[in-house]
């Protein structure tokens, strides 16, 4: 059981009505692994992300999580299963303010632990805890981002999937997120999954990582090897870093 | 003076009922952006729930207190209407969630006809009448205030407290007000949008059978198309508040209730209705979400 993959993706499609999204993907993320996707626009990143959290489900192919299929589950059996997601786009409540978009993400447990978690969350981004009666809808683009990854966050994830985390950051703040992830990941175990455009900082920060194309999972490798991998310096990394 | 403080007390009792309906439609809309056309019936079935009830309870226990009687009509009847409304959510406008924009709206429009139909059939086409309630007035000077009137206004303000505090300060309110800004991410979180949508209706038909039980004993009568009339003002109510907004809702009804029994006091009765909608023309003119409705501001 312990060596079972948390998360095991395996033959994946995914549709948009007729258009394929995801063709035939497989993906693994252990337990206490930080796992990273990097590909280019379009290349299915989000669909993945989304998709093992059933919205959309996948057509074909089978999700296993925490050794449970989770392939046809309603999206929100699938989150009270401890799948916690800062998505594409951020998704902030736009009407309801940074508190209460933070109570959102403790809504699994009823509040129980809210005081606490919330507590760790304003020491993570002490912007958020400024501008907690603030409404979501009115925060800075950056702001949003850390509010989104904080409202995962409060959800106490087994497994986080982060979608762009370091999009329209400042490079200090990107910096801050990444640190953060590590340390959660270090300290509490905390598995991460996670989509970057920025993936110079990806592949550094990641235990593994893939390389998806046009629905498909074309590379994949340790962080590491994947940094030296001239194929993917010259297709990600060379030019995409400033 | 004492004229316009007494069209004043009417007029609030009106609206009371207006907002109470208004908030089943403007809460509807505000999370699953739909009208639900079919919301007036659902106030004339509590309505008729009570009515039956009534007729049950003194029928076979006679002499049973008013306040109890009462009691008894409102739970029943709201227990009826949260059923229909529930049945109809799950059978009519659930499986058209996804479809094109018209197809719950026409269908909304189906399920008014069929439930007033159905009153129509079941119960008869005239109106039915019951003996009145409550009786007690309170004379203060040239002012008559019912006893009546002091329920419907004091019912109200009590459920419109309770009201809001479920939507604004529980995990319930909180869930609904998610699954409203963006149902995805609400799933996302763990939120059951489709028992979200389910407890929505189930709020406003209950608020409406209030309104249905109070309107039957402010009136002491009902028909199978008292839907309509009072249907179209409260949601008339819902959008000049600013369809979507709690407050709005309540705000709405009490103007209309308000503009209706002094134009009626003090110009033509006649036109009342056509006051009413001057009114909301002239405020969407200038205000085209209604008067507390939400500006689109927020970048998202
Ligand atoms: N709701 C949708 N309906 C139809 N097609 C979609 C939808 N969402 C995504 N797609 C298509 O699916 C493909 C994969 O999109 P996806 O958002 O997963 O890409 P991505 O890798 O996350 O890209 P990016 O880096 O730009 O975020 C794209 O061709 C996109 O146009
Ligand atoms: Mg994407």
């Amino acid at each position: 059981m312990a060596d079972e993959p948390l998360l095991k993706v395996q033959a994946v499609q995914t549709f948009y009505g007729n258009i394929r999204a995801l063709d035939g993907v497989d993906v693994h993320v252990n337990r206490g692994e930080i796992v990273s996707l990097i590909g280019a626009n379009g290349a299915g990143k989000s669909t993945l992300m989304m998709t093992i959290c059933g919205s959309p489900q996948a057509r074909h192919g089978s999700i296993i999580f925490d050794g449970e299929d989770i392939t046809q589950q309603p999206t929100h059996l699938i989150a009270r299963r401890r799948i916690a997601q800062s998505p594409e786009g951020r998704r902030i409540f736009p009407r309801m303010t940074v508190y209460e978009n933070l109570q959102m993400g403790a809504g699994l447990d009823n509040l129980r632990y809210f005081k606490e978690d919330v507590e760790k969350i304003f020491t993570l981004f002490p912007r958020l805890k400024e501008r907690q009666s603030q409404r979501g809808g009115t925060l800075s683009g950056g702001e949003q981002q850390m509010l989104s990854i904080g409202r995962a966050l409060m959800a106490r994830p087994k497994l986080l999937l982060l979608d762009e985390p370091s999009l329209g950051l400042a490079p200090l703040i990107v910096k801050g997120i990444f640190e953060a992830i590590k340390k959660l990941n270090k300290e509490e175990g905390l598995t991460v999954f996670l989509v970057e455009q920025n993936a110079f900082a990806a592949l550094r920060l990641s235990d593994r990582a893939y390389v998806m194309v046009n629905g498909k999972v074309t590379m994949t490798g340790s962080g590491k090897a994947l940094l030296a991998n001239p194929e993917v310096r010259a297709a990600y990394l060379e030019g995409g870093r400033h | 003076m004492e004229y316009f403080v007494q069209q004043l007390a009417n007029g609030l009792t009106l609206g009371s009922i207006y907002g109470l309906i208004a908030i089943g439609y403007t809460m509807v809309y505000g999370i699953i952006g739909m009208i639900n056309f079919a919301h007036g019936d659902i106030f004339m079935l509590g309505a008729f729930a009570a009515l039956i009830v009534f007729l049950i309870l003194t029928s076979f226990f006679a002499g049973i207190p008013v306040a109890l009687a009462l009691l008894v009509m409102l739970i029943i009847a709201m227990l009826m209407t949260s059923l229909w409304n529930w049945t109809i959510e799950r059978v009519a406008y659930r499986p058209l969630r996804g479809s094109f924009r018209l197809a719950p709206l026409i269908t909304a429009i189906g399920m008014s006809i069929v439930l007033s139909n159905f009153i129509q059939v079941t119960q008869g086409p005239r109106n039915k009448p019951i003996p009145a309630l409550v009786t007690d007035v309170y004379h203060f000077g040239d002012i008559t205030i019912s006893l009546k009137q002091i329920i419907i206004i004091a019912l109200t303000a009590v459920l419109l407290t309770i009201f809001w505090y479920v939507v604004n300060k529980t995990p319930l309110g909180r869930a609904q007000r998610a699954t409203e800004q963006d149902r995805k991410m609400a799933a996302l979180l763990g939120v059951d949008v489709d028992r979200t949508i389910s407890i929505t209706f189930i709020m406003g038909a209950a608020l409406a059978a209030v309104a249905g039980t109070m309107y039957l004993m402010y009136y002491g009568v009902a028909t199978f198309n008292d839907g309509f009339i009072p249907g179209v003002k409260a949601f008339t109510a819902a959008v000049l508040g600013g369809i979507g907004s709690l407050p709005g809702a309540v705000l709405g009804g009490l103007l209309i209730g308000l503009i209706e029994s002094l134009w009626s006091a003090y110009f033509t009765i006649a036109y009342k209705d056509v006051a009413t909608f001057a009114l909301l023309a002239f405020v969407l003119i200038f205000k085209p979400t209604g008067i507390l409705g939400r500006p689109e501001v927020e970048k998202v």
